[in-house]
């Protein structure tokens, strides 16, 4: 399944109940808000770093840059736009979003 | 791929129909078919005529209308949400003893069974919200 | 087709409403709730999940008369009726709030975060409100 997440962290439980509801095998993608999950050094980052054992974890490019944090994404999460995006969307067989 | 796309919220307040209408366009330039927009909650307030943002920012109603006018989408606003909210097309407007309509072009009030009905007959469904 | 000829037959699809808010706070529970009643006339094969502050939906006593809005709680009872009966509540959730079983209003199936997550996999058309 597809999970997209649009809440901020430190704002939300939104994150941190989808990745406790993810399967393996599952891709998250970080849009909106929710891409400050993918900020480095953080006080998620940890907890983003363990669950990247299981799951796949994209940011939605544009939502990144337009909140200043080009360069400073974790390694390891996937960049997409919205072509991307909606490639994903039909990669998987679902879409869960978590709001 | 068959997208029926759900928007929970308004216009400006919350990024949601920015981004469907960002993931609708590129949905569309890639090939695949919008069967449904329909917009539930504050969504139906996407569909105001009356909405009149500053010259040098996006028109979030306008461009709703001119997608669909171009693509032939159907956009559909919730009718018991509209009605919550103050969104009537004509019909609506003199069913309820109101004095004016408000809907925007290229939208049509609905009941919630189109929802449904869009996730039944797509393939995905994609709810963008708060 | 029509909504008419949708309800009659032919496709039936996993529909999941996931319910993660508090009522009255916002009007996400109430009109999601009203997706559910009136999607029980397509005849598809619904789940309910309350999960998060969503758990907060099915306590009992809920008394609105002081804030002047109205009390939907008792339609969570009428679900049954229409053949909404597979009602999921997470076990984490309830607990992170002190409550139980005892506490809500209607008959549900409690789940752990890794059942929910299961179930969750299992469905075809998954609704967030």
């Amino acid at each position: 399944m597809l999970h997209t997440v649009n809440k901020s962290p430190f704002q939300k439980n939104t994150f941190e109940s989808c990745i406790k509801h993810a399967a393996k095998g599952s891709a998250v993608l970080l849009i909106e808000d929710g891409v400050y999950a993918a900020l480095k050094d953080s006080a998620v980052s940890a907890k983003v770093q363990q669950a990247m054992g299981d799951i796949t974890f994209y940011a939605l490019e544009p939502d990144v840059n337009a909140r200043g944090l080009k360069g400073k994404v974790m390694d390891g999460i996937n960049l997409v736009d919205y072509a991307g995006f909606v490639d994903l969307t039909v990669k998987f067989d679902r879409v869960q979003s978590w709001l | 791929m068959k997208f029926t796309i759900q928007i929970n919220e308004g216009p400006y307040t919350h990024q949601a129909s920015d981004t469907a209408y960002n993931f609708a366009t590129a949905a569309l330039a890639a090939g695949h078919e919008i069967y449904r927009v329909f917009f539930y909650h504050d969504g139906v307030n996407n569909a105001t005529r009356l909405s009149t943002p500053p010259q040098d920012d996006r028109n979030v109603i306008n461009r709703w209308s001119d997608l669909a006018a171009k693509h032939n989408l159907d956009l559909v606003v919730c009718v018991a949400a509209a009605q919550r909210r103050g969104i009537a097309d004509a019909d609506e407007a003199k069913r309820n003893g109101k004095n004016a309509d408000n809907i925007a072009p290229g939208f049509r009030i609905s009941g919630l069974g189109q929802l449904i009905e869009g996730g039944i007959q797509s393939d995905r469904l994609v709810v963008f919200g708060d | 087709m029509s909504d008419e000829e949708m309800m009659e037959g032919g496709v039936q699809k996993k529909f999941c409403y996931v319910n993660r808010t508090a009522p009255y706070g916002t009007v996400y529970a109430l009109e999601s709730l009203e997706v559910v009643l009136i999607g029980a006339a397509f005849e598809q094969d619904v789940s309910v999940i309350f999960m998060d502050d969503g758990v907060f939906q099915l306590t009992k006593g809920q008394d609105t008369a002081g804030i002047g809005m109205k009390n939907f709680s008792p339609t969570y009872r009428a679900l049954e009726m229409y053949d909404v009966e597979k009602l999921y509540v997470s076990k984490e959730s309830l607990e992170a709030r002190g409550l139980s079983e005892d506490d809500l209003l209607v008959d549900v199936e409690v789940k752990t975060a890794a059942e929910i997550r299961d179930l969750m996999e299992e469905q075809d058309v998954i609704l967030t409100f």
